[in-house]
């Protein structure tokens, strides 16, 4: 007969929080280490349906955003909450933004959540390096 | 079989659940979400997000356009595409009455040539070229409309999201078919 007891109810649905949220969300947990090549075959069907690297489509090109200010690719409109946020992307502030990026910058048009820490790192990697400016 | 009292279920859930509202979803996500995550509701944020969906739609519609004038597709992969982008008009619609609603303005599309331009349209050549463009902003909208749900705050736009989503893997589906692209061998396939 199968026994259920408080502590292995709360343990249970404490996992299940955990692995829906990610371990990265956990306080002190460093993030992944990233692969580039991986990243590279995230961003093209997860961030493709709107982004490229060097056009600007429904968001910015992507062409040397790592440590570039927020809001600045040439000819791109940007909302104007993400023009004035001052933010610079900086790998922690990408991880951030790929988070939630209405939470980070309210007002902003991008709601694309990237929900994996180790995707966030993989993508992150790949505009590090193979998205720099040339 | 096993058998719990009803009632006894009830407050071992209920016990559960106020444990990790207590202390253990607060550990989990109390020091890493702003402040912001505790904000009432912004029809305003929803307006800026369904906009960027209509952009994301517009481009499609465009695309496809581009497709059906481009020459090169045989008279049944025309047929498709003209469907497809018929989907897209509806979604294009029901986004924009979404965004009306809410009292925001609906976004308008970029002229042809601008679409040409971003999307590299002028650089294919042959059909299985813009059907392999085709899969790309079908699989990556499929992805797109599943990622934006959990930004949205209205759960009407949830499942409108959610209904795109599946729309956009459809196409997906038949375009990867088309194309001979292997059945993915792991799911989630998309999200």
């Amino acid at each position: 007969m199968a026994r259920f007891t408080f502590r292995t109810m709360t343990g249970a649905l404490a996992l299940g929080v955990a692995m829906a949220t990610g371990s990265a969300l956990v306080a002190g947990t460093e993030p992944p280490r990233g692969d580039a090549a991986r990243g590279g075959d995230l961003y093209r069907v997860k961030c493709g349906g709107c982004h490229s690297l060097d056009s600007n489509r429904v968001g910015p090109a992507h062409r040397g955003v790592v440590g570039r200010r927020a809001g600045s690719a040439p000819g791109f409109r940007y909302s104007k909450a993400l023009a004035t946020s001052r933010i610079v992307w900086t790998p922690a502030n990408l991880d951030r933004w790929l988070t939630a990026p209405t939470l980070m910058v309210p007002g902003t048009s991008m709601g694309f959540r990237l929900g994996s820490p180790q995707d966030r790192a993989d993508v992150i990697a790949h505009l590090a390096r193979d998205a720099s400016s040339r | 079989m096993t058998n719990f009292p009803s009632s006894n279920r009830r407050s071992i859930l209920a016990g559960g659940v106020t444990t990790l509202s207590a202390a253990g979803l607060v550990a989990l996500l109390g020091s890493s979400l702003p402040a912001e995550a505790k904000r009432p509701n912004r029809p305003g944020q929803d307006v800026q997000l369904l906009n960027a969906a209509l952009e994301l739609e517009h481009e499609g519609i465009a695309a496809y356009q581009i497709a059906a004038e481009s020459g090169l597709l045989s008279a049944d992969v025309l047929k498709v595409g003209i469907t497809f982008q018929s989907h897209h008009k509806t979604h294009r619609d029901d986004l924009a009455a979404a965004i009306r609603r809410l009292g925001g303005q609906a976004a308008t599309g970029k002229s042809i040539a601008e679409y040409v331009a971003a999307l590299g349209a002028a650089a294919l050549k042959t059909q299985n070229d813009v059907l392999k463009l085709a899969l790309q902003l079908e699989r990556g909208a499929a992805n797109a409309y599943l990622g934006l749900i959990p930004s949205l705050e209205a759960t009407e736009f949830h499942l409108l999201s959610a209904r795109m989503a599946g729309d956009e893997a459809f196409h997906a589906a038949i375009l990867g078919n088309a194309l001979n692209e292997p059945i993915p061998q792991k799911a989630p396939i998309f999200g």
